[in-house]
């Protein structure tokens, strides 16, 4: 940091600015270890009966956390494999491979990665509808992979971008085919960006509500938001410490990934922005 | 092997980059591909290792129709400019790579690697990433991976130039010396004349997509067919003047220079005349006078601009001396002999 450059206001101002948020996340997190007296906004007493939806029988009508868990876990994951696996072969094509219509792809997907795609819901619901795929996992699995390759295809073509061409000729010239250079010469180029894709897309989808809530409506195929959201639109009886345990739940993976892969996750900013 | 180009002709859409072209390179020959930037001697380069298609025309390796065949079945090795490392191996899985493409067993390709380690001075680098070496060193590594599987030919696209001066230097003969020690067929493609008379056997070279005049350094430099030919090797650059043929003399201006007996009988009129600067200057007595309008040293040499009365320029360069200055006027002579005549558009008398 530059010497002239005071460092401490700015900390002050931004502690300051945050501090609303830190102690709503404080009480968050307190609340649900704790039961404050009737009456009293203050925890006082220890207690873990907030969190016995992890142990516990569902109430009938609702499905088992763990089943949700499950299902979000398998959203997620298929959504990010599929999402970095196209985009690497897609945005791989669109880089270097001179094929008909290509300047009409980039365009397109320039005005797909804009595109507010929740405009598209009532078409996808009717196609889901029409294909069967309705109220399923996979249905909403295939949904959310699409609108996620745009961007995911878009910011591998950067990463392709920057390898030089020398690198695939050279490949070429020692006799590598295409599909080996590709395999072994370029994708380790690229490996950053493919990580950074994998975890980005992984979150995209652990995140994702609405697609599911409209697409997937039935219990079979709930994942973590929509429980969420089912259990504070629970008119008969809210209990909002176990709403806030069961946000935590779905947060904690979360917070784990990006303390864990923050590096990683930077490089996407860093990447396909070159050349 | 003899690599042999016939008729070569290369199109990018509608533009005819090379129309045409022969050239023949002899086997463990070293042929340069000189020329001024946007000839086409990259194009010409990369058709020969099959990054590019022909448009036309046939090459040969040898007996072996290679024209229409891909890069990989054609055994060229290829150095790149920026050396093209495989940046996530080491140099050791860099060097290999063309034999493990070949599925070879292990121990052949350790030994491989070894034996042209050892010929590229770099055995004590193998383990390093090629992040970690020099520009010399990476120019080696590039080499070493061209020709580890005995390649037909070798293809080099302006090998020295990212190294700085020295290293230029030192890797000139490097390159010529690993060349000639595997006795392969190759071929230099380089913008800098230096590299191409210091390095090759024979020089090709080019301009707007043509072979100008092919042959052997020393004798492209005495013997060039033309002005083109003539002011792109040498440097400092040769000057030109232009003379009247007078009876027996050139006459430039007020100064006349004896014409030499080989060319008496064929030169007549406006002619122009090629001097290099190693043939003008007070060595070769009177008869030339003008005014210094450029000095240069170059510590062992001294490099003069001298203008003449009509206004062109002649080049002298010689062994550092007593410092003429700006403005001093002199009276040198012209080594006769040496003087190259050209007709007025340029074609060599
Ligand atoms: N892919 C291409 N598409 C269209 N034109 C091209 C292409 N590659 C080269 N050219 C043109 O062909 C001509 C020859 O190019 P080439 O790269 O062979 O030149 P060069 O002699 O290698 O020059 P330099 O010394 O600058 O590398 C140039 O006029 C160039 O603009
Ligand atoms: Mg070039």
């Amino acid at each position: 940091m530059n010497a002239n450059f005071k460092s401490w206001p700015v900390i002050a101002i931004l502690s300051l600015v945050s501090l609303p948020l830190l102690i709503m996340f404080v009480f968050q997190i307190v609340d649900t270890f704790t039961n404050p007296y009737p009456g009293s906004i203050w925890p006082q007493m220890f207690t873990i009966e907030h969190w016995r939806f992890l142990w516990e029988e569902p109430a009938t009508g609702r499905s088992s956390i763990w089943a949700v868990t499950w299902n979000t876990f398998v959203f997620a994951s298929t959504t990010a494999v599929a999402v970095t696996s196209i985009s690497l072969t897609a945005a791989y094509a669109l880089s270097r491979l001179n094929f008909p219509a290509r300047r009409f792809f980039l365009a397109g997907l320039i005005v797909l990665h804009a595109f507010p795609t929740i405009t598209l819901i009532i078409a996808i619901f009717l196609i889901l509808q029409f294909l069967g795929l309705y109220n399923s996992l996979m249905g909403v699995i295939l949904v959310k992979a699409a609108l996620e390759l745009p961007f995911g295809i878009w910011i591998m073509k950067g990463f392709y971008d920057t390898v030089p061409w020398e690198i695939e000729m050279a490949g070429v010239q020692d006799g590598a085919s295409r599909f080996t250079v590709w395999w072994k010469l370029v994708l380790p180029q690229v490996q950053p960006g493919l990580a950074a894709l994998l975890i980005f897309s992984f979150l995209s989808g652990w995140s994702e509500f609405v697609l599911p809530l409209v697409l997937a409506p039935g219990n079979d195929a709930q994942v973590l938001s929509t429980y969420l959201s089912a259990l504070i639109l629970d008119d008969a009886k809210p209990d909002f410490n176990l709403f806030k345990s069961v946000g935590l739940f779905y947060a904690i993976p979360v917070i784990v990934i990006y303390l864990v892969f923050q590096k990683k996750l930077m490089n996407i900013y860093g990447g396909g922005s070159k050349g | 092997m003899q690599l042999r180009l016939e008729n070569f002709t290369k199109k990018f859409d509608n533009l005819t980059v090379i129309d045409q072209l022969n050239l023949t390179v002899e086997s463990g020959e070293m042929m340069a591909l000189l020329g001024p930037s946007g000839c086409g001697k990259s194009t010409t380069l990369f058709t020969i290792c099959g990054i590019h298609r022909m448009n036309g025309g046939t090459l040969h390796f040898g007996d072996r129709d290679v024209s229409n065949l891909p890069s990989q079945q054609r055994n060229v090795g290829v150095v790149f400019q920026n050396y093209a490392l495989y940046p996530h191996m080491n140099i050791r899985d860099n060097i290999a790579f063309p034999l493990r493409v070949q599925k070879l067993d292990n121990a052949t390709i350790a030994k491989k690697v070894a034996e042209i380690a050892e010929l590229v001075h770099i055995p004590e680098l193998l383990d390093r990433k090629p992040a970690q070496l020099s520009g010399g060193q990476q120019q080696r590594v590039a080499l070493a991976r061209a020709l580890v599987r005995k390649p037909d030919v070798l293809l080099l696209d302006e090998p020295l130039a990212n190294l700085d001066a020295k290293l230029r230097l030192e890797m000139r003969s490097e390159i010529r010396r690993i060349q000639l020690e595997t006795g392969i067929t190759a071929i230099l493609v380089t913008h800098d004349q230096v590299e191409a008379m210091s390095m090759c056997d024979r020089i090709a070279l080019m301009k707007g997509g043509k072979i100008v005049q092919l042959s052997e350094p020393d004798q492209m430099y005495n013997d060039p067919v033309d002005t083109f030919v003539a002011g792109f090797l040498g440097n400092p650059p040769i000057s030109f003047l232009d003379a009247q043929v007078n009876a027996d003399v050139f006459q430039v201006g007020p100064s006349q220079i004896t014409i030499a007996d080989s060319l008496r009988a064929k030169v007549n009129g406006a002619v122009k005349l090629g001097i290099r600067p190693e043939y003008f200057g007070p060595q070769f007595g009177t008869g030339i006078t003008g005014k210094i309008s450029f000095v240069e040293t170059q510590g062992r040499e001294d490099l003069y601009n001298v203008t003449l009365p009509d206004g062109s320029v002649l080049r002298s360069i010689q062994a550092a001396g007593p410092r003429l200055k700006l403005g001093d006027s002199v009276n040198w002579g012209i080594s006769h002999d040496h003087a190259l005549a050209f007709t007025p558009d340029g074609a060599r008398i």
